[in-house]
């Protein structure tokens, strides 16, 4: 007979994230959370903005060089996205919190509309920008 | 907690190769996840290269043609072979689903993974461990709640009551819909899951039932219920078509509606 010293090993965890085909409501979904930590930053850039109107001249124009730099152009890019998307999103989120729009190809399209006005919006604005010299 | 990576266990290597026999037809790659629980050994991937024009349709059809013919030591859960058993609920091509009522050719590619349920204890080979799932779905208490005397024959329901319970019912708890979540990946000792929540609704709906304000009052929880933000892959991978997230709305929808 043999010993049987040893209790079982320890089960392993089966592949999840790592081996998923996304749906494009679970692409939505994770970009609505990172989209809303975005956010967070843009909160404290406008913060830092309002502190240096205050502050003065000086540091007021010291912080709209940094903003009107093109890493500050982008950052700024990227949470005027990050707005309209996370705006559509909450939208979406509205209809599902009174329990519509949970068909599938209603759900999908509304992302996949979600992410469509994401784009347009923040291409809009940012032309709006361009064209009266703003940039 | 959210977890991009396998723990050290259970990361997965790379297996054998089972190449087809000379004279085979058309064949398929099939890349299967494998562990072994006597060995020392982590998971690994085998692929096999199956005959499929000697083969049935169905993703199930290549299991049991790879343990007939090439492997006899793969193990895999199955039963009815047509969909209303839930044994054989797996992860084929990355989204999870009946092997018995997939079709292999509408998988695209050459290759086509077949894994067990995502982020499970694995016994074997493609057979998760759903304890923790069952032990869910029993602590939702899901039979019948009165408190009034039995009636002498059956508890009545209107045939309009009877039809909010479509859509609902034909749940097999296949647990196709509860692995794939995201949320039960990261929260699943915590988060009751979408297969046990849409039970849960099941039987708040349920115009027999007089336990509505109990069942409300243990969902009521940041974790049990709340932890569903709508990502929507249980309605996306649902065998039977139903929608688990939609459910959780509902039962979210009620809770609001009791406060106001």
């Amino acid at each position: 007979m043999t010993e049987t010293t040893q209790g079982p090993r320890e089960r392993p965890l089966s592949p999840h994230l790592m081996g998923w085909r996304p749906h494009a409501t679970m692409v939505g979904s994770i970009l609505h959370r990172i989209t809303g930590s975005a956010l967070y930053g843009g909160a404290l850039i406008l913060a830092g903005w309002a502190l240096s109107l205050a502050a003065g001249p000086d540091a007021y124009q010291a912080f709209m060089e940094l903003l009107g730099s093109p890493l500050g152009k982008l950052v700024l890019f990227g949470l005027t996205l990050s707005l309209f998307y996370h705006l559509a999103k909450g939208v979406q989120h509205l209809f599902w919190d009174s329990g519509k729009g949970f068909a599938l190809p209603i759900a999908n399209m509304a992302t996949i509309a979600c992410f469509a006005f994401a784009v347009a919006a923040t291409l809009a604005v940012w032309a709006i920008a361009w064209m009266t010299g703003a940039l | 907690m959210v977890q991009l990576t396998l723990p050290k266990n259970s990361r997965v290597q790379k297996g054998r190769h089972h190449a087809a026999p000379a004279g085979s037809g058309k064949t398929k790659t099939f890349k299967v996840y494998r562990y072994d629980p006597e060995g020392t050994e982590n998971p690994r991937w085998d692929t096999y290269d199956v005959d499929i024009d000697n083969c049935g349709p169905m993703v199930l059809d290549v299991l049991i043609h790879i343990k007939n013919t090439i492997d006899p030591t793969l193990a895999f859960r199955r039963s009815c072979r047509e969909g209303v058993c839930g044994s054989c609920a797996m992860n084929i091509g990355g989204r999870n689903t009946l092997a018995c009522t997939h079709g292999h050719a509408d998988e695209p590619g050459h290759e086509c993974s077949i894994a067990p349920l995502p982020s499970m204890p694995v016994v074997k080979d493609l057979i998760p461990d759903l304890t923790m799932f069952y032990a869910q779905y029993a602590s939702i208490e899901p039979w019948l709640h009165t408190t009034t005397p039995e009636p002498q024959k059956e508890w009545i329901q209107s045939p309009q009551d009877r039809e909010k319970l479509d859509g609902l019912y034909e749940c097999i708890l296949c647990a196709c819909c509860t692995t794939s979540c995201p949320s039960y990946w990261w929260n699943g000792d915590k988060y009751l899951g979408p297969a046990t929540l849409l039970h849960a609704y099941r039987w708040l709906i349920d115009s027999r039932d007089e336990a509505t304000g109990e069942r409300l009052d243990a969902l009521e929880d940041p974790f049990k219920l709340y932890r569903c933000h709508t990502i929507m892959n249980c309605a996306q991978v649902c065998p039977k078509g139903l929608n688990p997230a939609k459910a959780i709305a509902e039962i979210k929808k009620t809770l609001a509606e009791r406060v106001v």
